[in-house]
């Protein structure tokens, strides 16, 4: 419930221990690094345009064409998949970048301010925290009209206040050692001091949420996709991929499965990417994570 | 005594966040596109018709003034009419929240249990098969979206075994005996999403706990086991986890969306996806106040509840006034 272990001011340190104290951070980045060497090498391994559609060949079991099989309109399901994460991967790594940048800086203003401005800024996150995620997604979507960089919005708006508070308490135990009292006796400016010794001592907390956050970020942007408030179709999305092919699961179960498989293995690779680097960093992370 | 202040300070501040929550959904609901006394009338209506609807509707007056005129109607339970039905608000809403509860209560309780069971259990019995086979099972689930869980459900107990019905066919009009038959799958789904967190957190509090040295005293002392974990461990281990399961119960509100969805079961989630495609704004803002309110006071009765349990951290508050308990929690929606 309190702090975090006591943090090195090494940043090199802190980088290089993980790999060498956690098995499951090695199992989670070897995920990982499946799905990215899989995104990026998608229109190679793949061989159709996943949008392409093919009225003769439609609800096919697996054959040599299409290796998993194809979907009412005869889309390839390997190409569909494969394209499918390109977008998933492209969209979780923007919003969980954007919005935990946005967390972390302002968590770390606001416990640096500790006056009316820091309470100004709590009071918005817990009004921002009460909204159901789900909700304040629909409306932004609504808003602004389903596309990437609105789901990368409608994610920070949603994911930057719950980054802010936790970075901001780990921020906190922070402000109270030692070398920022030095900092502020040096006479150093408000800026440098969030920035150059505020900052570097909770990035382990930020590596772990970032990690988290992304795991929770998938599946909600696959969530958003199969209430049909997400990826627009045609395009190759897991969520939009399940909500279509969920009809026909007895017919052609590859479809709904591939997708379902494909996020699944990804969330399991961020789960346990996060859980190793809470380990080795000395982060509580079961007192960080609640719900989606 | 000094219990008090902080209570009252946590009261005020849950009175503010509904207060301010409700705000920004109802800033952000009035940039929704589209015009609404246009699409209510329809494409073929005059522009004197819209115009006249408009000022009916107030939509010409001040966004603050609307604002108030709608958090004083909602003060006393009056949440305007909905602009698709044209029905109250309230008791749709009502409904809906009833049917909810209806899934999300039962999902609760065996939700909590279960996973504070486990959860206690694989942190006694860390790293031991047990522990391994617990912790390897919540990181599974935690991992499958909802909609898949419910869409395997389906297919296992309502087509493969013919047991449950694979959808409501009942509207929102259907009555609690009416909707007692389909209420079990949606209800498996909601257990399985909320439990595998608040088994983690367990966990993990009751592995430190049971490092810390008062269960090795304790432990020291000769007592058995099942003493040191039921009297000693089990207490501090809970605390921890309280905020969790408020969150996690918070979040079964705007949880239940996928679930309904896919069910096609009548409830709160079923109503905010509907009213957010039809731009039913007085339904949405309605909808947001509540769940902002239900989260609220889940989130203040675990911070009581923690205040009232825990003497530490009565003391911390009393002591560094400037940094309210609040700061060193870390769990959040």
């Amino acid at each position: 419930m309190t702090a975090v272990a006591p943090r090195s001011r090494s940043v090199l340190g802190a980088a290089v221990a993980p790999f060498r104290s956690s098995t499951a951070l090695g199992v989670g980045l070897a995920f990982i690094a499946v799905h990215l060497v899989l995104a990026v090498l998608a229109p190679v391994i793949a061989g159709h345009d996943p949008v392409a559609t093919d009225a003769t060949d439609v609800l096919a079991g697996p054959s040599w064409a299409h290796w998993l099989g194809t979907d009412q309109y005869g889309r390839d399901l390997l190409s569909r998949t494969l394209n499918g994460g390109r977008y998933a991967l492209l969209v979780t790594f923007l919003a969980t970048t954007i919005a935990v940048a946005v967390g972390t800086v302002v968590g770390c203003v606001t416990a640096y301010a500790d006056n009316w401005f820091d309470e100004v800024v709590m009071r918005v996150v817990d009004a921002l925290l009460s909204v159901p995620s789900i909700l304040a997604l629909l409306v932004v979507v609504t808003v602004f009209d389903a596309g990437l960089w609105v789901i990368v919005l409608a994610v920070t708006v949603v994911y930057a206040p719950a980054v802010t508070r936790v970075v901001r308490g780990a921020a906190r135990t922070v402000i109270t050692q030692d070398y920022v009292t030095a900092a502020r006796a040096r006479g150093e400016r408000a800026v440098s001091i969030v920035f150059r010794e505020i900052l570097p001592n909770v990035l382990d907390v930020v590596l772990v949420e970032f990690a988290m956050r992304a795991s929770w970020i998938v599946l909600l942007v696959a969530s958003l996709s199969f209430l049909g408030f997400g990826a627009n179709p045609p395009t190759p999305d897991w969520g939009l991929m399940v909500q279509e092919n969920r009809t026909a699961l007895t017919v052609v179960p590859l479809g709904t499965l591939a997708p379902i498989v494909a996020l699944a293995t990804l969330v399991v690779g961020l789960n346990l990417a996060a859980d190793g680097l809470a380990k080795s960093l000395g982060v509580d992370r079961a007192q960080q994570g609640a719900g989606a | 005594m000094n219990v008090l202040v902080p209570a009252l300070r946590r009261l005020g501040i849950a009175v503010l966040t509904v207060v301010l929550a409700s705000l920004f959904v109802f800033l952000a609901v009035q940039a929704l596109p589209g015009d609404v006394a246009q699409q209510l009338l329809g494409q073929n209506a005059t522009p004197e018709a819209v115009q006249q609807l408009r000022a009916t509707l107030g939509l010409d007056e001040n966004v603050w003034l609307r604002y108030l005129q709608w958090l004083a109607g909602a003060a006393h339970g009056d949440f305007g009419t909905s602009l698709v039905s044209g029905e109250p608000v309230a008791p749709t809403l009502l409904t809906a929240f009833r049917n909810s509860m209806l899934i999300a209560l039962p999902a609760m309780l065996v939700g909590v249990t279960l996973s504070l069971a486990l959860g206690v259990l694989a942190g006694v019995r860390r790293g031991r098969a047990t522990d391994r086979i617990v912790s390897t099972v919540s990181l599974l689930v935690m991992s499958v979206p909802e909609f898949m869980v419910a869409t395997v459900l389906v297919l296992l107990f309502a087509i493969g075994l013919p047991v449950f019905p694979a959808v409501v066919l009942r509207g929102s009009d259907a009555t609690v005996a009416e909707l007692l038959p389909t209420v079990w799958l949606p209800i498996v789904v909601l257990t399985l999403a909320m439990a595998a967190y608040i088994l983690r957190t367990a966990r993990s509090s009751t592995i430190d706990v049971m490092a810390s040295e008062f269960v090795t005293t304790a432990e020291l002392k000769g007592l058995t086991m099942r003493r040191v974990v039921w009297k000693h461990a089990l207490p501090s281990a809970l605390l921890p986890t309280l905020n969790v399961i408020a969150l996690n119960v918070a979040w079964l509100l705007g949880g239940v969306v996928v679930v309904e969805n896919v069910f096609n079961y009548p409830g709160m989630g079923k109503l905010m996806l509907e009213s957010v495609s039809n731009r039913d704004l007085p339904t949405i803002e309605a909808i947001a106040l509540l769940s902002a309110l239900v989260y609220v006071v889940c989130n203040l009765a675990a911070d009581l509840v923690a205040l009232a349990l825990d003497p530490k951290l009565r003391t911390r508050q009393r002591r560094t006034r400037t940094r309210p308990v609040r700061s060193t929690r870390k769990a959040h929606a």
